[in-house]
């Protein structure tokens, strides 16, 4: 099935569009706002960028598949982000992130059996002074402890 | 020498402290009013003046960059500003956004009159949502207010600021990169000439400035360049003003603060960051973001050249050189971005090295072979001398694949992965040599300090 935005998201369009002198600049914003609604973007999406924005698909996959944060296959309904890069690091990320493995039951990359919870890696969030930190969809949680992150993680498997 | 201030910063932690009502009881939009009456001239004459040294890493003055935009008969002008943070070991640009959001437009509204643009672009990474949500917010109360759109405080000038984000890629934040994503394309960087004051965001002339450089620019303009500049204690070598400094890592403190330029490391990792964690003795610490190659705690400054413009700290310790982009150069490193990552006794330099060449890897844009190879290489052997394979060739073809890097891509992603690694392996050759020789193996490489 064709893929489609639900009407506000389609304001949202409208509005992305405005903001730049060409259709293209908008393909970034729109790829976000596409998934936001989908959860990935799959050839449909790719394809109704595409058309919206009078692109070629082979740019709109392009640029898919340059930035880490468009999801290339379906992913849980939460994504856990945990920041592995050294600042983060010397505060003991690498064991954060093993204790939320071990909780888990699944390696960083992997969602858990009930499709609820995708664990990964990041690279520097910028967080680096509240370290460690975790990045659940789109908010941050820092100067983690285990339990806080027990919590945090609870709560999204409920 | 430690000086603090709050130019920037008087607003953090403040109830309400990114709104306009508080922004505005601080007396915000004063140097913006105050700009827009000025002549174009008179304004970059004055950023000149401050020695506004770039926040984002390289420390180009920022007033000369201003001054590099012509006037184009036909095309628009565009101010770009980098908020694309996340160089490992820099948190700054993000309290910007968060704490004082209205600082940043203010300072797009002088930037794009000083340079003769119209619209400003503020280039998000996405993963920063509040800092995105508190601009827009921002944006949108300078809007209602009459200080941003047709004729700012009654100006004649037109002037329009967007938040555009990235998607999760490090290489975003090098300039020609970051407008590439800003088109809509891949964010692989462009080769210079031409540069962005030719032709930049959509082939139109461009500056791009860092987000912390822009947010200051609101103090330059109501302080004056001059005074602004006298604020630092390096403003002799043409290094001025008051910028935020970061320390994360093993200090007791971490975290952000606005200060004079010219303070020293040590000043701080103990004074400001409360010293190391545990009271550790101070390994090693990189300056100014991972790219920055790192000083050992028990490096001496060596300048007998009186004409050397660190004579005057020529046998005295690394630690108690103020912090400078020239300073920090002639130490043979990079001031970059004025966020310390602190490393204490019992850290394992080889796994930091081995963690900072998984970051270069994973964010290697791909476009250029020496980067894209050498990077997974340089990550490659250095998992081997951890697990414990390797030889001492293996440490010299380090050195090869570092060096094959160096001048050989179109932007400076390459030095900025070779230069660490060649740091660590020229100033902890011992440490790695100790995995070589099957001293040490995977469990002595420790980042993570542990009973403290």
């Amino acid at each position: 099935m064709p893929f489609a935005l639900q009407p506000d998201r389609e304001r949202d369009l409208q509005a992305i569009l405005r903001r730049y002198p060409t259709k293209m600049a908008a393909c970034i914003p729109v790829l976000h706002l596409c998934q936001d609604q989908n959860g990935w973007v799959s050839e449909e999406v790719i394809q109704f960028v595409a058309e919206r924005l009078e692109l070629p698909p082979a740019h709109v996959k392009g640029v898919v598949t340059f930035y880490t944060l468009f999801n290339q296959k379906p992913v849980g309904k939460h994504q856990v982000w945990i920041c592995r890069t050294l600042p983060c690091a010397l505060r003991g990320a690498g064991e954060l992130l093993a204790h939320c493995e071990r909780r888990l039951g699944v390696h960083a990359g992997e969602t858990t059996k009930d499709g609820k919870i995708t664990l990964r890696t990041a690279e520097c969030l910028a967080s680096c002074g509240t370290a460690p930190m975790m990045q659940v969809d789109k908010e941050y949680f820092e100067n983690l402890s285990f339990d806080q992150a027990d919590a945090i993680l609870d709560k999204l498997q409920r | 020498m430690l000086s603090r201030c709050d130019h920037m910063t008087k607003l953090y932690g403040a109830p309400n402290g990114w709104t306009l009502a508080a922004y505005e009881k601080e007396g915000g939009y004063q140097a913006a009013k105050k700009a827009l009456a000025m002549s174009r001239e008179a304004l970059v004459d004055e950023a000149k003046k401050a020695n506004i040294r770039g926040r984002g890493g390289a420390g180009f003055p920022m007033g000369v960059k201003w001054s590099f935009m012509k006037p184009h008969p036909t095309k628009p002008a565009y101010l770009v500003v980098n908020a694309d943070e996340g160089e490992p070991g820099t948190h700054k640009d993000r309290t910007l956004m968060e704490l004082n959001p209205h600082a940043c437009v203010e300072g797009c509204i002088i930037a794009a009159y000083g340079i003769g643009a119209h619209t400003a672009y503020i280039y998000v990474r996405d993963e920063l949502h509040l800092s995105k949500a508190r601009l827009w917010g921002a944006i949108e109360e300078a809007k209602k207010k009459g200080y941003l759109g047709k004729s700012p405080f009654g100006i004649d000038y037109p002037i329009d600021v967007v938040v555009h984000t990235g998607a999760g890629a490090y290489i975003c934040g090098e300039e020609t990169s970051l407008l590439n994503s800003l088109e809509g394309r891949r964010g692989e960087p462009r080769l210079k000439p031409p540069f962005p004051a030719q032709a930049g965001a959509f082939g139109c002339p461009t500056t791009v400035n860092n987000l912390e450089t822009i947010a200051v620019v609101p103090t330059m303009v109501l302080m004056g360049g001059e005074a602004f500049s006298k604020m630092s204690a390096i403003h002799h070598l043409k290094d001025g003003g008051c910028r935020l400094f970061g320390v994360n890592g093993h200090v007791k403190k971490p975290g952000v603060h606005e200060l004079a330029v010219g303070v020293t490391l040590r000043e701080l990792i103990y004074d400001i960051g409360g010293g190391v964690l545990g009271d550790r003795a101070l390994l090693a610490v990189i300056p100014g973001g991972s790219s920055t190659p790192v000083l050992r705690a028990d490096e001496v400054v060596s300048a007998p050249d009186e004409k050397d413009p660190l004579h005057a700290w020529h046998g005295k310790s690394v630690l108690d050189v103020p912090l400078g982009v020239d300073t920090f150069r002639g130490l043979g490193t990079m001031l970059g971005t004025c966020c310390a990552t602190v490393l204490a006794e019992g850290t394992c330099p080889v796994a930091a090295m081995h963690n900072l060449m998984q970051f270069y890897r994973h964010e290697s844009c791909g476009q250029c072979t020496p980067c894209r190879e050498g990077s997974a290489w340089l990550f490659r052997t250095v998992e081997k001398i951890l697990d414990g394979g390797a030889t001492m060739a293996d440490l010299d073809m380090l050195h090869d694949i570092a060096n094959g890097i160096m001048g050989n891509t179109i932007c400076a992603f390459g030095e900025g992965t070779a230069m660490p690694a060649l740091g660590f392996l020229k100033k902890f050759r011992k440490d790695f040599e100790a995995y070589v020789r099957g001293e040490r193996t995977r469990g002595d490489a420790r980042l993570a300090l542990t009973g403290s």
